[in-house]
């Protein structure tokens, strides 16, 4: 279980969140949606301990995140960046073995070797592990940091467009690993702007626009005509398939 | 394959050194070999945290074509020659020679360097601003030196210009251990944070979620740094370019991203480097010219073939 409690941070003189408060319950896939420029990025970084609140906190359970020694934190929560450019010459097996860090800071034990091999296959990567980084393709890339940050087998994700660049058949292969890592106890927020998909394998969503939540609840509440038309100023079809909602673009 | 990188790195300076120890050697060994041991101790030193503290600072700011003699060391020694002349003469400065003007200046350097990183790795997550400043700070400093200069008088301007430059020739014995000691101590701090260094690289964010305290591994590691660079300055002078040198040659032939691997391979690589264009210099061509001088010059060739590269990429 992870809350936002009140979470406010400027930055360049500009107030980029505003008491935000949100929730992501334990065990379920959280989709953080809005708009370009809401602060969805931010909150991830604050959650995340990559930055530092003006005000408010961040709660893993009932304990205060900040308190937390970050070796330690490393082992309980890990992150996915939107823009992560990784400058070192390593290959992918190299590369997620990197998320193993936090519990074996040395050498990979035989043990870690499986978890990285394990994560490495979960993100159809087998034929590219000893490929370096730098000449795999732009979806490819983003799969090898996604299995890092699976390798870390934390009890919280969270992801940030775990989504791009990635085509229907990974993009399917990646939310239902997600799907099943939340079904096994683990905590997921994820930042998606497909809320066709969000609709699809989220349980619950906090939709940000402006630096505020401007709602929160349950995929159906959220994903109406009219909430969607104040959040995004554009004008949405809601259909349902299957009793799950179906977005489309008027 | 990384223990045989290092293992030709290794057998590539005791060839280096064996040859500049023996060349054209005549005459009592005994002080032969004293006297040219002292020289490769000083030129192994130098280069060894010549390019350890370029390769670190360059992890740190993930920028391959830095060198922690860009934040102004080079320009800070400079000002302190020329200040010490200017206030005590030439004679006056001549005479602090040696260990009293070795301390000076380290501490010197350090203060200034520990109070540029200070300020700005508490004040900022942005390592590319405490770069800049570094390199406004080196060219404020130039033109304090280019002022004080001005004002000294020509025939003692000499010394200032003589200081200016990294050269081997006045390295002392009792300055040389010193640097010694305090050169292989910090080496091995850094090599014990080889597998951070590993983690750092892959950027702020990705160690701080691996569990790095990232700005304070960042900080220590500027401390360590300061250190090499502060102590090679003081001990020959300052060296800008060399350091770029022998980073870039050492990712190129590594073949490996672990520092555990990288960071002794520069130093092997920079110190054969550095000992086998002495020997050229004083037994092949009979120069009794500054070696630095050429080394830098293609240095900074090397540099602005960097930037080249890294413009069209
Ligand atoms: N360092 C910064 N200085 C100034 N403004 C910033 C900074 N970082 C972010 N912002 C601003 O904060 C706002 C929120 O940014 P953020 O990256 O969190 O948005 P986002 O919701 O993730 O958007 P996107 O969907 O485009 O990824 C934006 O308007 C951005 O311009
Ligand atoms: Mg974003």
């Amino acid at each position: 279980m992870i809350r936002c409690q009140n979470l406010t941070f400027s930055a360049g003189g500009k107030r980029i969140l505003d008491a935000v408060t949100a929730d992501a319950p334990p065990g379920r896939i959280t989709a953080l949606v809005g708009p370009n420029g809401a602060g969805k990025s931010t909150l991830l970084g604050l959650m995340g301990r990559l930055k530092e609140p003006e005000r408010g906190q961040v709660m893993l359970g009932a304990e205060d995140a900040a308190g937390i020694p970050r070796p330690i934190f490393a082992r309980r929560l890990t992150a996915l960046r939107q823009a992560t450019r990784i400058t070192p010459r390593l290959t992918v097996c190299d590369l997620v073995g990197f998320g193993r860090y936090p519990h074996n800071p040395g050498h990979l034990t035989k043990e870690d070797q499986r978890i990285v091999e394990a994560c490495m296959t979960d993100m159809a990567l087998d034929d590219l592990a000893d490929r370096q980084i730098d000449t795999l393709s732009g979806g490819q890339q983003q799969r090898a940091l996604i299995a890092m940050v699976l390798a870390q087998e934390t009890e919280i994700l969270l992801l940030d467009e775990p989504l791009n660049n990635l085509d229907l058949s990974h993009a399917r292969r990646v939310m239902n690993n997600l799907s099943a890592r939340s079904r096994a106890g683990r905590t997921i927020v994820t930042v998606l702007h497909d809320l066709t998909i969000a609709a699809r394998f989220a349980d619950h969503v906090v939709a940000l626009k402006d630096g505020r939540v401007h709602a929160e609840g349950s995929p159906d509440e959220v994903f109406t005509p009219e909430v969607l038309r104040e959040l995004y100023g554009a004008e949405v079809e809601v259909h349902r398939i299957n009793g799950k909602p179906v977005i489309l673009p008027i | 394959m990384r223990v045989n990188v290092l293992l030709i790195a290794g057998a590539w300076y005791v060839a280096a050194a064996l040859l500049f120890l023996t060349l054209g050697a005549r005459g009592d060994w005994g002080f032969i070999l004293a006297f040219r041991g002292q020289k490769l101790l000083a030129l192994t030193v130098v280069a060894a945290a010549v390019a350890v503290s370029t390769m670190v600072f360059q992890t740190i700011t993930a920028n391959r074509i830095l060198t922690p003699a860009i934040m102004g060391f080079d320009a800070l020694y400079v000002l302190i020659q020329t200040m010490l002349v200017f206030t005590l003469g030439g004679a006056g400065a001549f005479a602090l020679k040696g260990m009293p003007m070795f301390a000076l200046e380290t501490a010197l350097m350090i203060g200034a360097a520990g109070i540029l990183f200070g300020i700005m790795l508490r004040r900022s997550e942005d390592l590319n601003r405490m770069v800049l400043t570094g390199i406004v700070l080196g060219i404020l400093l130039r033109s304090l030196s280019g002022l004080l200069s001005r004002l000294i008088d020509p025939s003692e301007y000499a010394y200032v210009m003589a200081s200016s430059y990294a050269q081997f020739t006045n390295v002392e014995g009792d300055l040389l251990w010193a640097a010694t000691g305090i050169t292989i101590t910090v080496l091995a701090l850094v090599m014990l944070h080889a597998r951070r260094l590993d983690v750092i690289a892959l950027g702020r964010d990705n160690a701080m979620i691996l569990g790095l305290e990232h700005r304070r591994e960042a900080q220590r590691l500027m401390v360590l740094v300061t250190l090499l660079v502060a102590v090679s300055t003081a001990l020959v002078g300052p060296i800008v370019f060399f350091g770029l040198l022998v980073s870039a040659i050492a990712y190129q032939v590594a073949g490996t991203w672990r520092h555990a691997t990288l960071l002794p391979l520069s130093a092997l690589i920079g110190a054969g480097m550095l000992v086998v264009c002495q020997t050229l210099f004083e037994r092949v061509l009979d120069l009794q010219s500054n070696v630095l001088v050429v080394v830098e010059a293609v240095g900074g060739l090397v540099f602005i073939l960097l930037l080249i590269r890294r413009a069209r990429t």
